[in-house]
């Protein structure tokens, strides 16, 4: 099967400062790979050059049949294709404060894609559902726990549909049996056939939920790409 | 002249023209002189020398209107400058009622000339000796030789003050008998046969001491008779409130985005336009809108009002609006584009909505200050609820009354604001 990532030569830097060298990374359908490293390792840099909110310098990314180039970030006219096959879940949640649960989801599907807000709605719910948090639908993200909070993020990311799901040290604000659950819902995400490349550097969580762990250490790859899959 | 007389050194002490008899009365000084009018509601109210000077309320028009408008009566539906708080003032509101005449009132005393000569009016009613003055300044209109009324100009003191008052009307007569008085006019250029013809009269009246006529419009008719142009006022300053802050938001959230969203150039720009607003006087700015731009765009009064509160509150709107822009977190804005939603949609659904609750509160708070900084455009003519305060004060004598309603009505302005910016800040600061 293809992959649904491909990064390849990744390189970037800020002034003098090399921030990734060489990083040659897939991901395939149905697969959870962990990014682990220290903090400052370059594990968000690299989310965030796959999600185009930052620049690189050289080297390429492959979503599909999308592909981002070196230089500027293209601009958002350009980044359709990208946007609705990629989505992330930001570390701190970051939901529109102004809007429930529910409307954070449909803010997306129905402005940006042109969904009907019935059928959006519907969608949202079900989402909500799958990830066991319909009954916070009506909630204001500030009167959410931290791991509904997080739940309504993934359900916001996943509801233009990506078939790639990035993760930013999603475990950071969870306890130990949230982080159960979190594992859980990763896991099935993956067998609906997405793929998911997380960022963490809490390493039992990603010996226990990760189909392979990428160690990353000063913007290099130091170990993998081992795959369990393949073991 | 009267202090050698008196045998006292003369101190000179600056007022406004309209406080000279308000100043008087508080002891900020024993005599007021300064083309002081004569009027029976002044008498009533201080002790009034005797009347030294005659003066005649004269019309100047520009020179191809004067044969069309020789009288008041003439300029039906033309607008006709004065000093505000003068007998000119009252005169033109009586030919308003009877022949539709519109009174502009200016704060001073050269602009009403020349705004003539650039056509902004189309005739000023003031005292003889200041449209002859004027006109050596200012060429470029006539003077109707038929005066459209005579009055006398008098020192005044306060009400107690009649012994001092008394010796004072002393001196004034003998300097008119013995010519000194007369020498003086003349080395100012402002002797006549007409002053002549009255120091003959004030020098054949037995002296009267002032005191009998209508002291007060403070009567509950009086009020009641200033109720309606108070009313009007207050719509004045409502409506310029109003336009101005619209114009104020407007701009301010172009300026904001421009400074949030432009690129470098715009953003200095805009920079350098905020930090000129804020760091000038909002007075200088619209002196420059009315008259230092009317070479180029001659603004009416209240346009050029409207206009120059709007933009000088922009500046400050902007500045709010930026802030709240600029509160809203990053990983908001970005979680917004991964979703996929344009510049124009995050700006619309998720950074606009939320600004906005930061800064409803602060805006109402602007409104407010907006509402009474709208005070100010009286220097450039426009009657709003101050000026009409200020104009019941000087004709009635007093501020208490006048005072007390003017706060009144800003009150009903701007308390429920006050309490409505309060009810916000509570309700977003608990969300």
């Amino acid at each position: 099967m293809s992959a649904s990532l491909t990064i390849t030569g990744l390189e970037m830097r800020r002034g003098s400062r090399q921030i990734l060298s060489g990083v040659n990374l897939e991901v395939s359908p149905g697969e959870i790979c962990g990014l682990f490293g220290a903090s400052g390792a370059g594990k968000s840099t690299i989310l965030r050059a796959v999600a185009a909110l930052d620049p690189f310098s050289a080297g390429s990314i492959d979503v599909g049949d999308f592909s981002l180039v070196p230089g500027p970030v293209p601009r958002e006219s350009q980044l359709r294709q990208l946007r609705k096959r990629v989505g992330m879940v930001f570390q701190a949640h970051s939901l529109f404060e102004h809007l429930n649960a529910l409307d954070n989801i449909t803010l997306a599907p129905v402005h940006a894609h042109g969904i009907p807000q019935s059928r959006a709605s519907e969608d949202a719910r079900a989402l909500l559902d799958s990830l066991g948090v319909a009954h916070r639908a009506d909630a204001y993200p500030r009167e959410l726990s931290g791991g509904e909070a997080q739940r309504v993020a993934i359900a916001r990311a996943l509801a233009p549909g990506p078939m790639i799901l990035l993760m930013d040290e999603p475990t950071a604000a969870l306890d130990p049996a949230r982080r159960e659950a979190l594992g859980e819902t990763l896991r099935a995400l993956a067998r609906e056939g997405r793929a998911l490349l997380i960022a963490t550097h809490d390493m039992e969580f990603a010996r226990g939920y990760t189909d392979r762990q990428i160690i990353l250490a000063e913007g290099r790859i130091e170990s993998g790409p081992a795959s369990r899959a393949e073991d | 002249m009267i202090a050698a007389g008196l045998g006292r050194r003369p101190q000179f002490v600056q007022v406004a023209w309209s406080s000279i008899e308000a100043s008087a009365e508080r002891g900020d000084f024993d005599i007021g002189m300064s083309g002081v009018e004569d009027r029976p509601a002044l008498r009533a109210r201080r002790a009034v020398t005797l009347p030294y000077f005659e003066f005649r309320e004269v019309l100047a028009v520009r020179p191809g209107d004067s044969a069309r408008y020789q009288r008041l009566a003439d300029l039906r539906g033309r607008k006709v400058a004065t000093l505000g708080s003068t007998m000119a003032y009252d005169l033109l509101l009586d030919a308003q009622r009877e022949s539709g005449v519109v009174p502009v009132s200016y704060d001073d005393d050269v602009h009403p000339y020349t705004d003539l000569v650039a056509g902004r009016v189309d005739a000023v009613l003031l005292d003889h000796v200041i449209a002859e003055r004027a006109l050596r300044r200012t060429p470029g209109f006539v003077i109707q030789s038929e005066p459209v009324a005579i009055g006398h100009y008098v020192g005044v003191l306060a009400k107690s003050n009649t012994a001092l008052r008394d010796s004072v009307d002393e001196i004034l007569r003998s300097r008119m008998r013995d010519g000194s008085l007369e020498k003086s006019f003349r080395s100012w250029n402002v002797w006549d046969d007409s002053q002549a013809r009255h120091f003959e009269r004030v020098l054949s009246e037995t002296p009267a001491a002032g005191g009998a006529g209508n002291a007060g419009e403070l009567t509950m008719s009086g009020i009641t008779s200033y109720l309606p142009s108070l009313l009007r006022a207050a719509g004045v300053t409502a409506l310029l409130s109003i336009l101005s802050m619209a114009i104020a938001v407007s701009v301010g959230l172009g300026v904001a985005a421009g400074r949030v969203y432009g690129g470098r150039m715009v953003r200095s720009v805009l920079a350098i336009y905020v930090e000129v607003i804020r760091g000038t006087p909002v007075l200088l700015q619209l002196f420059v809108i009315y008259y230092g731009l009317s070479g180029v765009v001659r603004l009416p009064a209240f346009a050029a009002a409207v206009i120059g509160l709007g933009l000088n509150y922009a500046a400050y709107e902007s500045e709010i609006y930026r802030a709240a822009l600029e509160a809203i977190n990053r990983a908001q804005l970005e979680a917004a584009r991964t979703l996929g939603l344009s510049e124009v949609q995050i700006f619309r659904f998720v950074r606009g909505p939320q600004a906005l609750r930061l800064a409803l509160a602060p805006m109402t708070n602007d409104f407010v200050a907006l509402l009474k900084d709208s005070s100010l455009v009286s220097v450039i003519t426009v009657v709003e609820l101050t000026k009409q305060t200020a104009i019941y004060a000087t004709n009635t004598g007093s501020w208490v009354v006048p005072g007390i309603l003017c706060a009144a009505i800003y009150l009903v302005f701007s308390l429920p604001l006050s309490r409505f910016a309060r009810r916000l800040e509570r309700k977003w600061s608990a969300a």
